[in-house]
């Protein structure tokens, strides 16, 4: 039974949704929307005084519009991902650009928009969306993936049913700097299938992303993704897994910039021998303006001999923000369940802030859980060393900061994918040294 | 090359003097040792020289030909031609030994106005001088230091000194945690570098380090001062004698 919901968290609910409608769609897709809607209007929109919203202040998703967000000037940099062969779909402020877009055709799998999906009366894609973010809802709630699954009109349905011959590469632009973005993705992994999906750029100004994915027993599924560097954008993103038998979850994210950044993951490991890699790398400077990030993460183990791994880096200065919240749960008879979670922040300076809910709730008895979570300075030593070796105070500190952030970038494991998150990594802290 | 003058030194956190008065002044190509009991100041000296946090200098001056050391930068002084080979050589996880290196080494050029090596050309360059010091390929690889024996990092130490061709060396203790074969290896590295425009303070508490690297002349560091100064023959004397005696001659 739900309590009952407060007050302030119903009007916030209702002034969001005021001049919001469901999208039309066929029968599917119209029951799933409405559901969603009824499950967003049990929880209300977050507040403050939530548990999980207590480090991450939800105004500004929680407000009818964006706040704006000027689109950042690559200043003609080379695209992120540009060196790797993939198939690549550009969505501009959170719509599908077919101009800008390759035709959705790739060997080994059938990619299809929301909107075609949707609108059929009978569609496999109805034992997925907003089928895991209804159980990534308990136990705890997540109103925007609700809201996302019940409004969003965008978006891919992806069904993964032999290897991949490349890589899927979305790409979000940014063009309006008052856009709202809402955008909702669901990808089937069969039996055995193979996916990398990359993605990158910042999407709007406001972002509300749902990731669903499937990874079936023995199929493989990769994700790598950069969200962009504009740095008053805003983002709520959720990832739901649900991984099948001897599969395989890696998923890596990179944050530079961005006024508000909150990534939930939300992983169940439903068959035996799963393996789930969760990895994050955030880099930011308060100074231009504000930066808040968090990662909130929840792994639930309900399988035997299974692996989780969270690892999480966060280097921040002049007055930036860093959340990590991330849970563990292991349910009883998860037996062999090896669980780990290391979450770190690297503060250049006093002003800077990170805080950290590292949660650990295990119900089986035959198990190896571990979790670590720090937050240091600069090595004052390593500084020095370096400097008296002739290298100036900045890229002495830089040199420290990408070996800090080695640890996350480690878990992506296409070699070519890491160098371009390591180059890129490099390249921007070079051009910030001037 | 190397000028000190009068240096008193003492910690920023606390008021406790360490260097009370040091007055050396190595010439171009010459090589002085600093013995002196644990301590007496000699790596904070070598600290302070290469501009290490920490410290207040109280009174005095330290010149490398004719620029004041005092008034710069870690970096700018390494860039002049510094160079501390450290007592405890720093570990750095997650920076390569490589990336290191060639960081370093275009840093300085950078600094003084040269072109960067290309990565071909470091590469012909580390490996040569790595083979000399007997530093194989995977030390080149593994982290600044990281899972190196004491003999490993001294080592590092002088592939360094070697790659940056520094025309100021100060060694602090590096000889300690050497075996006999590592110690010939170091000191075959350092004597490769003496030359006629390169000077090197050599920091030890043992005399049988300036065996291998034979001094032009000895100081003994004693309670933050230099005490008393001679030839080769006082690194003798104190191995035969202890410090003791030099210490109650000159109390
Ligand atoms: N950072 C520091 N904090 C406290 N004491 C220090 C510090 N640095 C040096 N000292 C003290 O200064 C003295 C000289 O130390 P050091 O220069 O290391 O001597 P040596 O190298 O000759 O053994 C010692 O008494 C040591 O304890
Ligand atoms: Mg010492």
């Amino acid at each position: 039974m739900m309590a009952a919901v407060a007050q302030p968290k119903l009007d916030a609910l209702s002034e969001r949704l005021a001049g919001h409608a469901l999208p039309e769609g066929g029968k599917w897709a119209t029951e799933t929307r409405k559901a969603a809607l009824a499950r967003l209007e049990a929880m209300g929109l977050p507040a403050p005084r939530d548990e999980y919203w207590r480090f991450t202040r939800p105004t500004t998703l929680n407000a009818p519009d964006p706040l704006p967000a000027a689109v950042f000037d690559h200043g003609g940099e080379a695209p992120v991902f540009g060196q790797i062969d993939r198939l690549k779909i550009v969505f501009v402020d959170g719509v599908f650009d077919a101009e800008a877009s390759d035709p959705l055709e790739l060997a080994g799998i059938e990619i299809e928009r929301l909107e075609e999906a949707a609108g059929a009366d009978i569609h496999w894609a109805r034992d997925l969306y907003g089928v895991l973010e209804t159980s990534g809802q308990s136990p705890v709630e997540r109103p925007f993936a609700a809201l996302n699954t019940a409004f969003a009109r965008e978006g891919l349905v992806i069904r993964v049913t032999g290897k991949a011959a490349r890589p899927v590469n979305l790409i979000y632009r940014h063009g309006d700097e008052t856009s709202d973005g809402l955008v909702h993705h669901v990808v089937r992994l069969e039996p055995g299938a193979d996916l990398t999906l990359l993605e990158n750029g910042p999407s709007a100004a406001r972002l509300n992303q749902v990731l669903e994915v499937e990874v079936g027993d023995g199929a493989a599924f990769h994700h790598v993704r950069t969200q962009g560097r504009d740095h008053e954008r805003q983002a709520i993103t959720h990832i739901f897994a649900r991984l099948g038998r001897e599969s395989t979850f890696k998923s890596f994210t990179l944050t530079v910039n961005g006024r508000l950044t909150r990534n939930e993951c939300v992983v169940e490991m439903r068959g035996d021998d799963a393996l789930a890699h969760i990895a994050g790398a955030a880099m930011g400077d308060g100074a231009r303006a504000p930066f808040h990030h968090d990662d909130t993460v929840f792994v639930t183990h309900d399988a035997l001999r299974c692996e989780s791994r969270q690892v999480f880096k966060k280097v921040l200065r002049n007055g930036a923000v860093g959340v990590f919240q991330g849970k563990i749960l292991v349910k009883p008879g998860a037996q062999k369940t090896d669980g780990y979670q290391k979450s770190q922040s690297l503060l250049l300076d006093e002003d800077s802030q990170f805080l950290a809910k590292p949660e650990l709730e295990i119900y089986a008895d035959d198990v190896a859980c571990s979790h670590g979570s720090t937050s240091g300075a600069i090595d004052e030593e390593g500084l020095f060393y370096l400097r008296s070796r002739g290298v100036p105070e900045p890229e002495a500190t830089d040199l420290l900061v990408l070996a800090f952030l080695a640890d996350a970038i480690a878990e992506i494991e296409d070699g070519a994918v890491a160098e371009d998150i390591t180059g890129r990594l490099e390249a921007w802290l070079r051009r910030r040294r001037g | 090359m190397l000028k000190i003058n009068n240096l008193h030194v003492k910690l920023e956190e606390e008021d406790k003097a360490i260097l009370k008065g040091v007055d050396l002044e190595v010439p171009d190509g010459a090589v002085h040792a600093i013995m002196g009991p644990n301590g007496s100041g000699k790596s904070t000296l070598s600290y302070v020289l290469s501009g290490r946090d920490g410290y207040v200098v109280t009174d005095g001056s330290a010149s490398l030909d004719g620029a004041d050391l005092l008034d710069m930068e870690p970096e700018e002084r390494a860039a002049a031609g510094l160079f501390l080979a450290f007592q405890y050589p720093v570990e750095i996880p997650g920076v390569g030994n490589m990336t290191f290196l060639r960081t370093a080494l275009n840093a300085q050029r950078t600094a003084r106005g040269q072109e960067e090596m290309s990565a071909a050309d470091f590469l012909k360059l580390v490996r040569e001088k790595a083979k000399t010091l007997k530093i194989d390929a995977d030390m080149l690889k593994r982290p600044v230091n990281m899972g190196f024996s004491g003999g490993e990092k001294k080592r590092n130490e002088i592939l360094q000194m070697a790659l940056l061709e520094p025309k100021m060396c100060i060694l602090d203790e590096t000889d300690s945690g050497l075996d006999v074969d590592a110690m010939k290896l170091v000191s075959d590295g350092v004597n490769a570098l003496r030359d006629a425009g390169r000077s090197f303070l050599v920091i030890t508490h043992y005399q049988r380090l300036l065996d291998h690297i034979v001094p032009d002349v000895v100081h003994i560091m004693s309670n933050g001062r230099i005490i008393k100064t001679g030839g080769p023959d006082l690194a003798l004397e104190v191995e035969h004698n202890g410090y003791a005696d030099i210490l109650s001659e000159t109390a």
